[in-house]
């Protein structure tokens, strides 16, 4: 069946059955592979990806379920306000390792940036305790979004 | 943040970006230098300078470096490059990097003999040799320059890639000088540079490969796509050593975007347009599988195995003195069993490994740590020789040690075998867990004698359990024995008088091993820095002053612990349910003393809240990779402690996914301190260190917040309640 969803303000169309995560519409169809296979069963966030600028785990998000629901990946946050101050701060702060994870940390703390622009760390343990980092990286992303929380970034 | 490191960041940014767009223009993930580096220098038709194998410098300028080490999240894309760049003299930011072809010849690990990245030895083995590399590529460039302008080559000097005459000031351009240097032969040696004229070395230096890792743009294994690409997911049988007796494929092979169902003699995969379609294709399949003869195993079985082995004698790792008779004239004598579990490596990206299989050549794309491994085992699986197995290296998302090993290249080469194509086989989490090769599970029997004041006077050691090395580098395993296994156990920082230690390999049933991070010592240091403090105990004193008491003889050892246990202010009071515990080594060449404080709740868990740790690696290369890695190794040992256990139930590994193989997440994460003493001694490891300490530091913890003394890994809550 053929669907037609928005990602990263492009309609893309895509056949495919409608019980198919996004995930594998965004690597495997469309071939962005930003956004990463982790679990399958949202229980790491490595899929992270926003939908109408929530997070959400794209491995179990049906791509029959976004309808008119505009999708955000990691190739795009940089373009608002709240990812590009992320993607900033989690260079100053030199977040990755691996890297691996890191796509979907960017999204969750974008997430979060836009919704509470001064997180505690209650909420920050709150909006990222669903993203495993292997490498442990916590320390630093907890800092980072906090450097993100008091940086100004130029709107675009 | 100083204006030094910001600047240092845009040019790496840049260089990054140039990595990125020279690397992507292919389509197919990141593409190698397939044309071979040399040994030695040769001049080309290009008029490209190749003093050796790491270092290639165009007419145009470019500096490309070759990584005879791949990077997993540990730095190595810098720190290698900083080894190369203070000799050479060039700025970071003017050097794209490379992966590594498989060469054994070229770029093997002289600490290894084998061409992987493993056991923390990245910097140690390239500290000298690519010191030399850039620096006999700077005395060819300086001669070049020096002939071109008809002067004494003493009077020129090198500097961020430039060639300057002294005193007339006149400049040359590395580039500039290629084709000719390519012309002057090489030094017969070189002398390096002291540590007081470091440039690079010891500064903090952006990673080079992080701007790619914020933006989605980096390329690991997972995200290669050549052109034509099918996707797989398998399924290998439940049991180690069983084999698949029966598939019926029907309502899979009527899922939209299935293509074909491969049947390997054990395994089962599911070819399809996506791994959406490969995935619900293989919940759709039913199976049969012939378990085979480890059908009934149990984790217990296995252990029972082990402790039995640790009541008879084995090869002698190390005899100092004469502990028996030691030990049969001590005042008091303290017996320990201890015992640490099988663990998954759980990387946060899954196996993986893309084929294309060609009949009489083969291409494979994959995340690695052992590139020219990948490439004999799959030329194995092929049956095709090495030379026609070409093996384009990523970037790593986790290794761990997982991915020293090519069973997964092997696997996809086997399924690509029967697929037109190239095809990209991605393991499910569940099969990650249930089918990766494990940490090997350790029983320690341990005994020591205390003389009338406390002291050791005796220290016995057995311990049981496999040896990766004995499979992985065979010609390293002699005489029952092999470094690894035994580190962290033998040579202990501590003045004992009367030591033996005895190591009994036991190759475990149906379940195959692995290396894990910290490898031999994540297992040794455990147990030697448990006991110790058991010791402590024993004799009524404190854990820290007690080790010290030790040390007299090891001044590095005695630094780290005396600076670790003022930042992390031992000794003074903590509230009810809290408690401090340490931990000391020697390991990968690096001294390393953690303070991790505790607390144990009412319902036995257990939380980390701090961990101060005091380091002596050397030479400091990069300071903040230091730290970082630091950090890592922490997160990664507290997730062993806590969490980390694999079983086995009816031969079937009982864990599949991060439900029931848990990883630590940021609401539980301890604050962590590092603290690095200042030192002159080369550079020791680092990935690793950080994860053996820590483990015996929170258990040592517990038992100062409880009495309870933990002696089988991880921490079960349930003994812990009150």
């Amino acid at each position: 069946m053929s669907f037609t969803i928005d990602v990263n303000g492009i309609p893309r169309s895509v056949d495919v059955d409608g019980d198919t995560p996004l995930l594998w519409v965004l690597r495997d169809v469309l071939g962005m592979t930003g956004t990463k296979f982790g679990c399958g069963m949202a229980l790491c966030g490595a899929c992270t990806v926003h939908l109408d600028g929530a997070a959400v785990r794209s491995c179990i998000t049906t791509v029959d379920s976004i309808g008119e629901g505009k999708v955000t990946t990691i190739e795009a946050i940089g373009g608002t306000p709240a990812g590009a101050k992320i993607q900033r701060a989690w260079l100053e702060h030199e977040v990755p390792q691996c890297g691996y994870c890191q796509s979907g940390q960017i999204m969750s703390a974008s997430a979060l940036l836009a919704d509470k622009p001064h997180p505690t760390d209650a909420d920050i343990d709150d909006a990222m305790s669903g993203n495993i980092c292997r490498c442990g990286t916590y320390v630093r992303i907890r800092e980072a979004i906090k450097l993100a929380a008091g940086s100004q970034v130029k709107e675009r | 943040m100083t204006s030094d490191r910001t600047a240092s960041h845009a040019s790496a940014t840049l260089s990054r970006r140039s990595f990125l767009v020279k690397t992507s223009l292919a389509g197919g993930g990141l593409v190698l230098s397939l044309s071979l580096p040399l040994g030695q220098s040769r001049s080309s038709s290009t008029g490209k300078f190749e003093p050796n194998a790491f270092i290639r410098i165009g007419h145009d300028g470019e500096v490309v470096l070759t990584m005879p080490y791949v990077e997993m999240g540990q730095g190595t894309y810098t720190s290698i490059p900083m080894l190369i760049a203070e000799e050479l003299e060039v700025g970071l930011g003017q050097v794209r990097l490379e992966h590594a072809p498989p060469n054994e010849k070229l770029y093997a690990n002289p600490l290894l003999g084998v061409q992987a990245t493993g056991n923390s030895n990245a910097i140690r083995g390239a500290w000298k040799p690519l010191r030399e590399a850039g620096a006999t590529a700077r005395i060819m460039l300086i001669e070049a320059a020096a002939r071109r302008w008809g002067v004494d080559a003493k009077h020129c000097r090198a500097e961020a890639g430039e060639v300057i005459h002294t005193p007339s000031g006149r400049r040359l351009k590395y580039g500039e000088l290629a084709a000719k240097a390519a012309m002057i032969p090489p030094p017969a040696s070189v002398v390096l540079k002291n540590a007081d004229e470091f440039k690079l070395i010891g500064t903090p230096v952006r990673r080079l490969d992080v701007s790619g890792k914020v933006n989605g743009s980096a390329l690991y294994g997972i995200d290669a796509r050549p052109p034509g690409l099918k996707i797989a997911t398998l399924a290998q049988s439940p049991v180690f050593g069983g084999r698949l007796k029966k598939v019926d494929d029907s309502a899979a092979m009527a899922i939209k975007g299935v293509r074909q169902i491969v049947r390997l003699d054990d395994a089962v995969a599911v070819v399809a347009d996506h791994m959406g379609a490969a995935k619900k294709g293989l919940a759709a399949l039913k199976i049969e599988w012939e378990d085979g003869r480890h059908a009934g195993l149990s984790t217990q079985d296995i252990a029972r195995e082990l402790e039995d082995a640790t009541l008879k004698a084995g090869p002698v790792a190390q005899d100092i003195g004469d502990a028996a008779k030691a030990l049969a004239g001590a005042a008091t004598r303290v017996q320990a069993s201890y015992h640490l579990p099988f663990l998954a490596h759980a990387t946060m990206e899954p196996m993986n490994c893309t084929v294309h299989f060609r009949g009489d050549e083969c291409e494979i794309w994959v995340g690695t740590q052992a590139i020219a491994r990948v490439q004999a085992m799959a030329a194995k699986a092929a049956g095709l020789p090495p030379d026609k197995v070409t093996v384009h290296n990523h970037l790593i998302g986790g290794g761990f040690g997982r991915r020293l090993e090519a069973d997964g290249a092997v696997r996809a080469v086997e399924i690509a075998k029967q697929v037109d194509g190239p095809v990209k086989v991605v393991w499910t989490r569940e099969e990650d867990i249930q089918h990766d090769m494990y940490r090997p599970y350790w029983v320690d029997r341990i005994e020591a004698g205390l003389d009338e004041r406390g002291r050791p006077v005796a220290w016995t050691n057995r311990f049981a359990g496999s040896s990766v090395i004995a499979r992985w580098l065979p010609p390293a395993f002699r005489n029952g024995l092999d470094p690894d296994t035994t580190e962290g156990a033998i040579d202990l920082v501590y003045s004992l008088p009367n030591v033996h230690v005895e190591y009994v390999r036991v190759e475990p049933p149906g379940i195959p091993t692995a290396f894990w991070r910290s490898v031999g010592p994540s297992h040794n240091v455990f147990v030697t820095e448990s006991f110790i403090d058991e010791l402590a105990a024993a004799a009524k004193q404190d854990a820290v002053a007690y080790r010290r008491a030790l040390l007299d003889h090891n001044p590095r050892a005695k630094a780290v612990l005396e600076l670790a246990a003022e930042k992390a202010g031992w000794g003074t009071p903590l509230p009810q349910g809290r408690g401090r515990g340490v931990a000391l080594q020697n390991v990968f060449g690096s001294y390393l003393a953690q303070v991790a404080e505790v607390e144990v709740a009412k319902d036995g868990s257990v939380r980390v809240h701090r961990v101060v740790c005091a380091m002596d690696c050397g030479i400091v290369v990069n300071p903040d990779t230091v730290q970082a890695q630091i950090q890592s190794g922490v997160m990664f040992g507290v997730t062993a402690a806590l969490y980390g256990e694999i079983t086995l139930k009816s031969g079937r590994v009982e864990q599949a996914n991060f439900d029931t193989y848990q990883m630590l997440r940021i609401d539980q994460a301890p604050a962590i301190e590092v603290y690095l003493v200042k030192s002159a001694e080369p550079p020791g490891g680092m990935g690793e260190a950080g994860t053996s300490g820590i483990v015996p530091a929170v258990a040592n913890a517990v038992f100062a917040a409880t009495g309870r003394r933990l002696r089988k890994m991880p921490i079960d809550p349930d003994a812990l309640k009150t």
